[in-house]
């Protein structure tokens, strides 16, 4: 496989998303339409929670989020409450973006063979710009939690050797 | 009573642990932290254990490695360690096991997964 499976990765991305808010946060999680988006630079502001994604196909998995909503998750993970962000809240969402890109990960394995997750790494401030090398298209997936937006991006780009292998498959066919 | 070790990266999992451990059975005098397993084996030169509750994905030394290194060391190939993972790929969950792991949560995971997996166990 060298195509992006956009619509097994929105489904699997959901299914991690609702799976880790309900077990882990006791949260709903309603999704919104997923779209397709050319990698560009753009401002963001608040907190982003990146998990590299490497093995069969390379990316990554991206968790956006307000400050306020942060102290929410934080807060029902911890049974705790949180004023305002800090070192325990964004540790609190890095691993919440751990578990969900770890169940789409889990999920896509099955049809796009092993996969790795990075450590995760967490962003905090107003107004920063992100950019990744060589990848084209970020799939966008909107959530709605208690109404505020989550959204979580995800990249994914056959790594070359599966690339290569797929275009051999396709070459014995011709 | 029993002294317990928690290794993981991430302190908002090592907190919910402790937490669900506060809810068992167990007798519990100490529960030690680690944020990888080199943190892990250090505080294991001072400290004795009877259960240990292990990530897979760590920095510096992670979750697999820990355990060949406690199973290579006769005083530690004893303490059962329960890998508690977002890691779900059957190849890793395998190699634990393989390498003596007596148990396996995936996360995320609720209390009542937790207590019945150390059912048994200590």
């Amino acid at each position: 496989m060298t195509e992006l499976p956009v619509d097994l990765l929105a489904k699997s991305a959901s299914t991690g998303m609702k799976e880790v808010f309900s077990t882990m946060l006791g949260l709903e999680v309603e999704p919104g339409p997923p779209q397709t988006q050319h990698d560009r630079l753009e401002s963001f502001g608040g907190i982003m929670a990146l998990v590299g994604i490497g093995g069969a196909w390379t990316g990554a998995g991206r968790l956006l989020i307000s400050p306020k909503m942060a102290c929410t998750l934080a807060g029902a993970l911890l049974m705790s409450t949180f004023e305002g962000v800090d070192e325990e809240v964004l540790d609190a969402i890095g691993e919440i973006a751990n578990m969900v890109v770890g169940g789409t990960k889990t999920i896509l394995e099955e049809e796009l063979g092993p996969l790795s997750l990075s450590i995760p790494t967490v962003i905090f401030g107003k107004n920063y710009s992100t950019h990744s090398g060589k990848v084209h298209d970020w799939l966008v997936l909107p959530f709605h939690c208690g109404g505020e937006q989550i959204e979580l991006r995800f990249c994914l780009m056959p790594t070359h050797a599966n690339a290569r292998a797929g275009f051999q498959m396709e070459a014995q066919h011709i | 009573m029993l002294d317990v070790m928690i290794v993981d990266d991430s302190a908002a999992i090592r907190k919910i642990l402790r937490r669900v451990l506060d809810q068992t059975d167990l007798v519990i005098d100490k529960v030690h932290e680690a944020g990888d397993g080199l943190e892990a084996l250090e505080l294991l030169k001072t400290n004795t254990v009877q259960l240990i509750l292990c990530d897979i994905n760590m920095p510096n030394m992670d979750g697999i490695e820990l355990l060949q290194r406690l199973k290579a060391q006769e005083d530690l190939r004893s303490v059962p360690v329960m890998m508690v993972t977002t890691e779900g790929s059957q190849a890793r969950v395998m190699q634990a096991l393989e390498l003596g792991a007596a148990g396996y949560v995936k996360k995320p995971f609720t209390a009542a997964q937790i207590k019945e997996k150390l059912t048994g166990l200590v």
